[in-house]
């Protein structure tokens, strides 16, 4: 068990299948997930697999996780009720989970400091990351400041140059900066870039991995790191409002902010869990990130998932306003959620998000990520759907201040 | 059709080790691909890969990467793909495609293995495969008739090289490094040493790829290998060529002095 005032225990960490949905032995959800990478990393994901099935269940390691939770990422994160934002969603009752009120400002600080505690136990001394808009690369830039751990971080050459603020964070944290130059330039071919990294430095290094996608144990892993906002949320609405939300709402990229608050409530049948994924300029335009309501079932980044691709299994390259959801697959549980209908997913255009992003600043004085917009689109046209009696829970998982340069463009401020 | 048994039963007949080379389709363009196939098999290769170009080729190093978003960029697709193999089949030579799996999930396992047969393929090599996901593809190219091949690592623990080793059919693809595709200074040791623990699990052949670059690397390589892989060191060479022609006239040269260092084994 953890300290005492702890706000985390092991049945916290890892739900210990108590909801029935924990992959089996290969990673797989279903038809999902699995491992589809070179034979030469398989010992390596063996690894991490075993290093985490026994830290999950170590009264130290919670501990410590616990510890680094509480005292630097600044949790538990407070619930906001937002009334005049709620007056435009049917008067349904919206609340905020305020995941960007953590340190670096959103959901990720979660996930890298879980791992880069577990990058200790395997005794490696070098963490590799990929990331999109930098969010990823500046959370784990941060974990290995914090852990003294060398830290190398792939990024899209195109993501740079969009993102050079998040760069400068980076290198000021002390991490190298690799700009990826092959392919698109974007987050799938940094994630293509950190493998190659990895599976030539397996012995040395931890490849940090960003999101709930990936090869097995990935999904699980980052999952159970970000499962305390679903926790923490279920047990504040509890208290706020005496009864579970009637919705749950998320942006979904590669979907660990998502799973991060939903799986807390697979298990209540009559929460409604609903993921918004990018639908960029709309279906028709084809420049989009509508993985799960406009893919198909493929491989992608190690795992079987929907996936954004041709008719010969090519990667289609996504299209967001927000870099975040920019990303051609998604999570593995998430295609299974989607598959079995407990999750119902949908899509949020650029417009949409930014009129969201906007509604939110003006009426409660939050400037919010434009990931996490996408869900307030969401839970605004949710709202009028479920009426005034419905209380809406969203996550909102990170702080907008990122994207103020997109914004002074869009809204010609 | 030519088989990978008969291959490997003749180099053996002939006390030499197998010379396997890789291309991927649609490179430098579609018809140059196969004349470039066509060039290797003459200077001496008995095997050709053809690789199926993949938007995310996650184990490929710089090289490869290069030539497979050419290809891709010229708008080379499976039916081009297949046809290629059917072209590089008619020289003689044992043609297999090396592919990432999700071509082939999406086309359909079993329309791949019964198209890549009747095109005169000999089987696939597919590196992201691992042997618990490998069952339907297995089963499809057993009912195809062609065979399938996958990889260990220097990483490989006893148990994964018995796992993999059981789920190959002509030959099993020895990774000689931790690393991605491309030429290196120098093979890397670990090599000789998992085709051995290899040779515990298995009686099939065992080639050797990754790394492999000269004439004299591939005497090395076979000096323990049933076959050498080469790939990156012929596309570099396609690559720096100022023409076609003079690209394939290197790397006839380079396989040449490969299929010598095949026949003196060190």
């Amino acid at each position: 068990m953890a300290n005492e005032g702890s706000i985390l225990t092991a049945a916290d960490l890892a739900g210990n299948g108590v909801h029935g949905d924990d992959p089996d032995v290969h990673g797989k959800f279903g038809i999902f997930g699995g491992r589809y990478v070179p034979e030469a990393l398989i010992p390596a994901l063996d690894e991490v697999a075993a290093v985490y099935a026994k830290a999950k269940n170590d009264a130290q390691f919670l501990s410590e996780f616990d510890h680094l939770l509480r005292t630097y990422a600044g949790r538990p994160t407070t619930l906001t009720d937002v009334p005049r934002f709620s007056e435009q969603a049917g008067g349904a009752r919206i609340v905020l989970k305020r995941e960007d009120l953590t340190h670096t400002g959103a959901h990720k600080i979660n996930n890298v400091l879980g791992q880069a505690l577990l990058t200790k136990r395997l005794g490696k001394k070098r963490v590799i990351a990929e990331t999109g808009a930098g969010q990823h690369g500046v959370a784990t830039a941060t974990a290995a400041a914090l852990l003294g751990l060398e830290c190398v971080i792939y990024m899209g050459a195109v993501d740079c140059e969009r993102q050079a603020l998040n760069v400068a964070r980076m290198k000021l944290l002390g991490a190298k900066v690799v700009p990826v130059t092959n392919g698109s330039q974007t987050l799938k071919d940094a994630i293509n870039e950190a493998f190659r990294d990895w599976v030539t430095n397996v012995d040395t290094t931890h490849y940090l991995f960003g999101t709930v996608a990936g090869p097995h144990p990935f999904p699980e892993i980052v999952r159970d790191f970000a499962r305390i906002i679903g926790v923490e949320a279920r047990r504040q609405m509890l208290e706020l409002t005496g009864a579970l939300p009637t919705a749950v709402c998320a942006a979904v990229g590669g979907g660990s902010n998502a799973i991060g608050i939903f799986h807390a409530f697979i298990g209540d049948q009559d929460v409604q869990l609903h993921g918004y994924e990018a639908a960029g300029h709309g279906l028709e335009s084809g420049e989009h990130a509508l993985t799960l309501t406009a893919g198909s079932v493929g491989v992608l980044h190690g795992s079987r998932t929907y996936v954004l691709q041709d008719d010969e299994g090519q990667t289609i390259e996504s299209h967001s306003i927000s870099a975040g959801l920019d990303y051609p697959g998604v999570g593995p549980e998430h295609a299974w959620l989607k598959d079995s209908g407990r999750a119902t997913y949908h899509g949020v255009t650029d417009d949409q998000a930014m009129t969201a992003f906007s509604l939110l600043a003006r009426t409660e004085g939050i400037i919010p990520a434009i990931e996490s917009s996408h869900a307030l689109a969401g839970a605004l046209e949710l709202g009028r759907e479920l009426g005034p009696e419905a209380t809406i829970l969203v996550n909102l998982s990170g702080r907008g201040d990122k994207d103020m340069g997109t914004a002074m463009k869009y809204f010609n401020l | 059709m030519t088989t990978l048994q008969t291959v490997f039963a003749k180099a053996k007949a002939d006390n030499r080790a197998a010379l396997i080379g890789y291309l991927p389709a649609g490179f430098p363009t579609k018809d140059g691909a196969v004349a470039a196939a066509a060039a290797l098999v003459e200077a001496g290769c008995d095997v050709i890969e053809i690789g199926l170009p993949y938007s995310d080729p996650l184990m490929d190093g710089p090289t490869i990467q290069d030539a497979v978003h050419r290809s891709l960029l010229n708008g080379t697709r499976i039916a081009d793909v297949l046809r290629t193999v059917e072209g590089v089949a008619a020289t003689g030579a044992a043609t297999l495609v090396m592919t990432y799996w999700n071509p082939i999930d999406r086309y359909g396992a079993d329309r791949f293995a019964r198209d890549l047969a009747s095109a005169g393929g000999t089987g696939t090599i597919t590196p992201d495969l691992t042997p618990e996901e490998s069952e339907p593809w297995r089963t499809a190219s057993a009912e195809a008739g062609i065979d399938t091949v996958f990889l260990v690592a220097p990483s490989s623990t006893e148990e994964r090289i018995k796992a993999v080793a059981a789920c190959c059919t002509g030959f099993v693809y020895a990774a000689s490094l931790m690393g991605v595709t491309g030429a290196r200074e120098t093979v890397n040791v670990a090599a000789e040493d998992l085709v051995k623990r290899t040779r515990e699990h298995t009686d099939l052949p065992v080639c050797v790829g990754l790394g492999v670059g000269t004439g004299a690397q591939a005497a090395q390589v076979a000096g323990y290998a049933d076959g050498v892989i080469v790939g990156s060191a012929f596309i570099r060479r396609i690559l720096d060529a100022p023409d076609e022609a003079a690209g394939l006239a290197s790397i006839g040269e380079l396989a040449r002095s490969m299929a010598e260092g095949v026949r003196s084994r060190v």
